[in-house]
């Protein structure tokens, strides 16, 4: 193990590296365009042996990166908001053919207006298309998220492509420092990478991705559907495998300073980190409050939440998206998952680091006093943190 | 924790200053981390890169707002940028210039000045319109500030430097030793 100061997308990058990923299909997108930067060198300076494919467009990318993993090799591809969405048609068809690709998503904003900074929106637009998604905290969890999500898509028991999202410049373009594993251990930990499914062999041939007439559709669904379920104990069993072998310590959720606390504040990505920092200087001030991380959105681990979640009083999702019309994606989710409990805490959403906006102890303390609030009273349903709300409100002819 | 924030032009270096900054400080047995002000970068625009040094893990994400020292790679862009917005009473600012501490008015700050421009024309960095200052304005960091060790600083460059590593290695020798303390 070596101890190395990289950015997130070298993370992406290292973790393909080591994954020895055969092709690499990309077209570059601020702010991930290190990650094919970067392995072209790895390819050009001979310390990766792949195809690396420079397309026209993203939607190009991921058709090839489908093309390659039929034909039974590992791929991997990265690319952030805008790239993502023109994907979008064929991230369907990557999961509905059952391929284990892994993708790392530099998570932007999406336009308009035009931005190039973090928030979740691009991988929150791709909920339903049939990709696991992890969110990473720092660069360490996107070097080791990526090398888990080969195992976990590879297995038999899923076969499901996987993003791992690093936030726009907060991780992709920060270094840190990024505890690099042996390539040994990383070979002996994914083994060899053996495609369970048809692939496209001039040899046997065989016709992958064909039509499905209403007779067999809806029976491909509910294989994904199966898939995507199996998926929770697969990310299990991955997660604690990596722990034995390289000591790092990975949960779908992971509850800290949770036990005794009457508001849990529900993180994902890289807002962790600050979240963090501030629960603990609230716990200096004896304010009962405490964190879970969400790693895992897709497959969504009701389960596990609703075991952390089900003694606090107020639940105050803080998230990076929006569904315009109802609230945050995470809120929604989370909401659905403890209606089953009987005695359920107060769900609060929080909308919160849109396009970049610094998540501070300013922002996060303007939560939490929402929040307090909400354990005597009624409060709103989903609130906008440190938002010029007087200047939009004049805008929109309210004011 | 100690926080330091880089104010350069885009081309000067101050990203990769910040970056080498940071691994020097893991040399030294620190924990780092550096990031550029998350913008889009120009050529000759004014830019700002950050780094955080600290004994134990960093978990901080947000923006640095209250540095506790300010590194000047370019004096012009102190007309125009405040480089002492939210600078810590008493912190340091190491300015790449030909005059003498005293020579500025800056506040309750302690001024440390080095002619890096010269060093890195003396050391072909760059070309003479356009030096690379990033590494000698490092040697005056260390000498200024102290927490980050020269030897570490030369070692983090001579590994980290895009090009013409021992010059640039030599560069920031040259400025930690011609850096002039104030007060």
């Amino acid at each position: 193990m070596t101890r190395m100061m990289i950015r997130g997308n070298e993370s992406i990058a290292y973790a393909f590296k080591l994954a020895r990923v055969q092709v690499v299909p990309a077209y570059p997108i601020t702010p991930s365009t290190l990650v094919p930067e970067k392995i072209s060198e790895f390819i050009a300076n001979g310390e990766m042996k792949a195809e690396f494919v420079p397309v026209e467009s993203e939607h190009s990318a991921m058709s090839a990166a489908i093309g390659a993993s039929a034909r039974g090799v590992r791929v991997g591809t990265a690319t952030a908001s805008q790239g993502l969405a023109l994907m979008h048609e064929v991230l369907f068809i990557a999961s509905g053919m059952r391929l284990p690709i892994v993708m790392g998503i530099g998570n932007r904003a999406l336009s308009a207006p035009i931005n190039i900074w973090c928030d979740h929106q691009d991988m929150m637009a791709e909920r339903d298309s049939g990709w696991m998604q992890f969110y990473a905290e720092s660069n360490q969890e996107g070097l080791d998220l990526g090398i888990m999500a080969f195992k976990i898509a590879e297995d038999n028991r899923v076969l499901l492509p996987a993003m791992v999202g690093i936030d726009a410049f907060v991780l992709t373009h920060t270094v840190e420092p990024v505890d690099m594993p042996e390539q040994e251990d990383v070979d002996d930990f994914l083994g060899e990478f053996v495609p369970h499914y048809v692939t496209l062999d001039p040899e046997k041939p065989a016709t992958l991705g064909s039509f499905g007439f209403p007779e067999h559709y809806m029976e491909f669904k509910y294989g994904q559907w199966i898939a995507m379920n199996r998926a929770k104990e697969v990310i299990e069993e991955v997660f604690a495998e990596f722990e034995k072998k390289f000591g790092r310590k990975y949960a779908k959720v992971t509850p800290e300073f949770a036990e005794d606390a009457d508001i849990l504040l529900v993180t994902m990505g890289s807002m962790t980190s600050t979240t963090r920092e501030f629960v603990k200087k609230m716990r200096e001030k004896g304010k009962k409050v405490g964190l879970v991380k969400l790693t895992v959105f897709r497959p969504f681990p009701k389960e596990e939440l609703r075991e952390v979640l089900k003694n606090a009083k107020v639940v105050a999702v803080l998230e990076r998206n929006i569904s315009f019309g109802f609230g945050g994606a995470v809120y929604a989710e989370l909401s659905s998952a403890l209606s089953t409990l009987k005695e359920k805490p107060k769900v609060v959403d929080f909308i919160i680091g849109l396009g970049g906006r610094d998540i501070t102890f300013k922002s996060l303390e303007e939560a939490l006093s929402v929040a307090e609030k909400a354990m005597n009273e009624d409060v709103d349903e989903v609130n906008w943190i440190d938002v010029n709300k007087e200047a939009v409100l004049k805008a929109e002819g309210l004011l | 924790m100690y926080e330091v924030r880089f104010h350069g032009r885009g081309g000067q270096g101050a990203v990769t200053a910040a970056n080498i900054l940071a691994i020097a400080a893991v040399k030294q047995g620190f924990y780092a981390q550096s990031f550029p002000y998350f913008g889009v970068e120009r050529r000759g625009a004014p830019v700002q890169a950050f780094t955080r040094i600290d004994n134990k893990r960093i978990d901080l994400r947000m923006n640095v707002y209250n540095p506790d020292a300010v590194v000047v790679l370019d004096p012009s862009l102190m007309e125009v940028v405040d480089v002492t917005e939210g600078l810590k009473e008493g912190g340091i600012i190491v300015i790449n210039t030909s005059k003498k501490p005293e020579e500025f008015q800056l506040g309750n700050y302690r001024v440390a000045t080095v002619d890096a421009t010269k060093i890195a024309i003396d050391h072909k960095l760059g070309s003479l319109a356009a030096p690379i200052v990033n590494t000698a304005i490092l040697g005056a960091y260390a000498k200024a500030v102290g927490n980050v060790k020269i030897d570490y600083v030369i070692e983090a460059i001579r590994e980290n430097a895009p090009a013409k590593r021992e010059e640039n290695a030599l560069a920031a020798k040259d400025a930690y030793e011609q850096t002039i303390l104030g007060w």
